[in-house]
């Protein structure tokens, strides 16, 4: 008798502090954290999973990339998130983080493509540039005009002074600044892509990467580049309102705006759905989210939050993510990762090498 | 005589170029003034020449049949037939007997974009809840797709674009005439919570959010603040102790907020395991940000009671503590209040400390608890005005309005308290 009710006593003690730590343990909607360019699209599935099924709306927080996969990885427990999106793969060295902290089984799942656009007024001309001439415009340092394997201050003011088929206007390029993640796209893809076609530079890399890395991935800060927050609806009213200037922002915006402004062609091609999803048009990146699988089943809703993300309604080539400016998969792609969100398959790691 | 005459006519001349001054000095006072109410009248005129279009919504008013044929519907108690329903059919129809010729497939997918993404949920929900409906034909109000808003609201503005094809942009002009689509107060905007839609968005969330979190930093800053003000300036022994306190205290009053926000990350969520983005944590983070701002208001409101009244009790016997609590601390009271105020304006408008503790997140459903995930005001506008989609900017400035109306409701409450509980002597 005294024992039972010791342990009635004991259960009770239990309970009561668990009704205080309560709120920290138990969670019964899906936590995402990650990357502010697959934020838009994520939110938009989030909200139509919390009006259309019995689970509540998933939250989301953007992050970036980085910093949603620090708090992904950083350990199994409702405390921790249980999607991360981004705007680029896992690094192996994320990968070996999330291993180390218990964070085993992680499937990788690839929602589409998502295009960098140089954009500018519909009330002036449309450029045709190359990711040369972008890096010229736009680095901190270039090769000497004159010839020679000399990097000198980038003396370019006028795009014309780059190439004399391009406008003769003086160079105003608002972009994102290096929070961003499209800051981070741009840079690799863009800046490097030109910087590498100098034969002398790309060598620089096998030799010294950090160098390289400066050279290629440094914006000029003497006026014609313009860091203008992460604020990109301020950028194309920008635009609108001034029509010498050009800006750096993601697709979606432009679509969102086709009616004022118009993308220039990179390297001969115009940004579009297609060619974004074909990787023709070279500043495209593609766009992630990772689930942990340990957390399905214990928060209710991941599996079917993910299976949202994944059906043809949504992601597909009429789906209501392109409406907000998704660059969908191509249809065997889409099967393909629908199959392994079903089958919950973990990556094994050696896919990021 | 002569040198007391030349001194008058000193003065005399000197007058006219002292006057000259004084005038000068009220000239740049009124200056002053000039400028800062020109400015505060643009930064008016501009959120709400922007923004009120933020509370009016665009409804299109349908006669919807419900009829089980369209939907693919024989009985709407049978969760499997509702799950597979096609909602949308119906209110195609219903703006069909508007449009007979719209028939192809593109016509109807444009037909679908007239109403918003939830109109077809609006359906099915009525049918859950009234099954035995179908079969009847339904007066029903539904949001106007955010394209047809931002062409009904700002058509010819040239800061929107229009994303309507010319012959929605036709059909919406046709609906305008015949009164189907129509425009009025938007009730939404004030009953839900966060939207990916701008139509269906609304600032309920974020005012329930920023309630909650203001009452915990309120019920922790204010006692705890007043509490240290007391004893350091009534009983603490002014030591070397006291001076490296009160010294602290004054720099924590200047440190940056996103600092507090570093503070919160990691001890309310990394040591006591609170959960992210909740009012508690948000709160507690808040209070730790005022605590400094209510400290040293509260120091000037008790040193400015003056020394007399504090004689006079202690002449007729008072102990320290009768004397702090009976006459020097009602009189500071309102001293306090003012300054506790003016910190928890600051606390509403922060957005920096929220960020790191998980505040700033999409979050649709209104917070019903001080555990539930929230966001507040200033984070909401934040996310607003950054999203790609035109109708969020006129909501931006609309929930800006709302956060000005929340901070002057905040300070008249206070001026309230503080006419009322204010003694002259």
């Amino acid at each position: 008798m005294i024992k039972s009710n010791t342990a009635l006593a004991i259960v009770a003690l239990t309970s009561g502090l668990s009704m205080i730590s309560a709120p920290a343990m138990a969670r019964d909607t899906v936590n995402v954290v990650g990357s502010s360019t697959v934020y838009p699209f994520a939110t938009v599935v989030a909200e139509r999973f919390g009006r259309n099924t019995d689970f509540p709306t998933p939250k989301l927080e953007s992050t970036g990339s980085g910093g949603g996969f620090k708090l992904f990885c950083a350990g199994i427990g409702t405390e921790h998130p249980d999607i991360t999106n981004a705007s680029r793969r896992m690094k192996p060295s994320e990968f070996e983080k999330c291993q180390s902290n218990g964070v085993k089984d992680i499937t990788e799942v690839k929602i589409g493509a998502d295009g960098i656009v140089i954009a500018n007024s519909k009330e002036s001309g449309r450029m045709d540039l190359t990711l040369k001439e972008l890096f010229l415009a736009l680095a901190k340092d270039v090769p000497d005009p004159d010839g020679g394997e000399k990097l000198v201050p980038n003396p370019y003011q006028k795009w014309s002074d780059i190439d004399a088929s391009l406008a003769d206007k003086a160079i105003r390029v608002m972009g994102p600044p290096p929070t961003s993640g499209t800051r981070d796209a741009f840079v690799e893809i863009a800046m490097e892509g030109g910087c590498k076609t100098y034969d002398f530079i790309a060598k620089i890399k096998s030799e010294d990467k950090s160098r390289f890395k400066s050279v290629c991935h440094s914006m000029r800060e003497d006026g014609p580049f313009v860091e203008a927050g992460e604020n990109d609806n301020l950028i194309v009213q920008r635009l609108v309102q001034d029509k010498d200037t050009m800006g750096i922002f993601g697709y979606s915006f432009l679509m969102e705006n086709s009616g004022e402004i118009q993308a220039s062609t990179v390297n001969g091609v115009e940004p579009t759905p297609e060619t974004i999803a074909d990787e023709e048009y070279p500043v495209a990146r593609s766009l992630f989210f990772y689930i942990k699988n340990a957390h399905v089943g214990v928060v209710p809703g991941i599996q079917e939050y993910a299976e949202e993300f994944t059906s043809e309604g949504a992601w597909g080539d009429n789906g209501y993510l392109v409406d907000v400016g998704l660059i969908p998969n191509p249809r065997d792609v889409r099967m393909k990762t629908a199959k392994v969100v079903k089958e919950l398959k973990p990556m094994t790691g050696n896919e990021l090498k | 005589m002569t040198d007391s005459g030349s001194q008058a006519e000193l003065v005399r001349r000197s007058l006219k170029r002292r006057y000259r001054k004084e005038r000068r000095f009220r000239f740049y006072g009124i200056t002053a003034i000039a400028i800062a109410l020109f400015s505060l009248v643009i930064l008016f005129t501009d959120i709400v020449s922007k923004g009120y279009t933020g509370f009016i919504k665009t409804t299109v008013t349908l006669e919807v049949p419900l009829d089980g044929e369209l939907m693919y519907l024989t009985d709407a108690t049978d969760p499997d037939q509702i799950a597979m329903a096609d909602f949308q059919a119906p209110i195609i129809k219903a703006l069909q007997a508007y449009f007979p010729t719209a028939t192809s497939r593109s016509d109807k997918r444009e037909l679908s974009r007239m109403t918003g993404s939830y109109a077809s949920n609006q359906v099915r929900d009525l049918l859950e809840k009234q099954p035995d409906l179908l079969g009847t034909t339904r007066t029903m109000e539904f949001l106007a797709h955010d394209a047809v808003s931002v062409y009904v609201k700002h058509a010819g503005d040239p800061g929107y674009s229009i994303r309507l094809t010319e012959q929605q942009q036709r059909w919406t002009d046709e609906l305008l005439d015949k009164g189907v689509i129509d425009t009025s107060f938007n009730d939404v905007f004030f009953s839900r919570g966060d939207s990916r839609e701008p139509s269906n968005a609304g600032i309920l969330g974020a005012l329930v959010g920023s309630l909650l979190t203001m009452g915990i930093t309120l019920v922790i800053a204010f006692p705890v603040g007043v509490a240290a003000a007391v004893y350091l300036e009534e009983f603490a022994p002014s030591n070397r102790i006291t001076d490296f306190i009160e010294v602290n205290i004054n720099n924590l009053a200047a440190v940056p907020s996103i600092i507090f926000g570093l503070l919160g990350l990691a001890v309310f969520i990394g040591v006591f395991g609170l959960p992210r983005s909740v009012p508690v944590v948000g709160g507690l983070v808040l209070a730790l940000m005022t605590l400094p701002t209510i400290i040293i208001s509260s120091r000037a409101a008790i040193k400015s009671v003056p020394p007399s009244i504090r004689e006079a009790a202690e002449g007729i016997g008072a102990s320290k503590m009768q004397v702090v609590l009976h006459h020097v601390f009602p009189l500071a009271m309102p001293g306090m209040l003012t300054g506790s105020i003016i910190g928890m304006a600051q606390a509403l408008g922060e957005t920096a400390p929220l960020l790191l503790i998980g505040m700033v997140a999409f979050i649709v459903e209104v917070p019903d608890g001080f555990f539930s995930s929230a966001t507040v005001l200033p984070v909401q506008i934040f996310i607003w005005a950054g999203s790609a989609e035109q109708g969020f900017v006129e909501l931006a400035s609309a929930g800006i309005m709302v956060l000005l109306a929340f901070l002057i409701t905040m300070n008249a409450l206070a001026i309230w308290l503080r006419k009322r509980l204010e003694r002259r002597w």
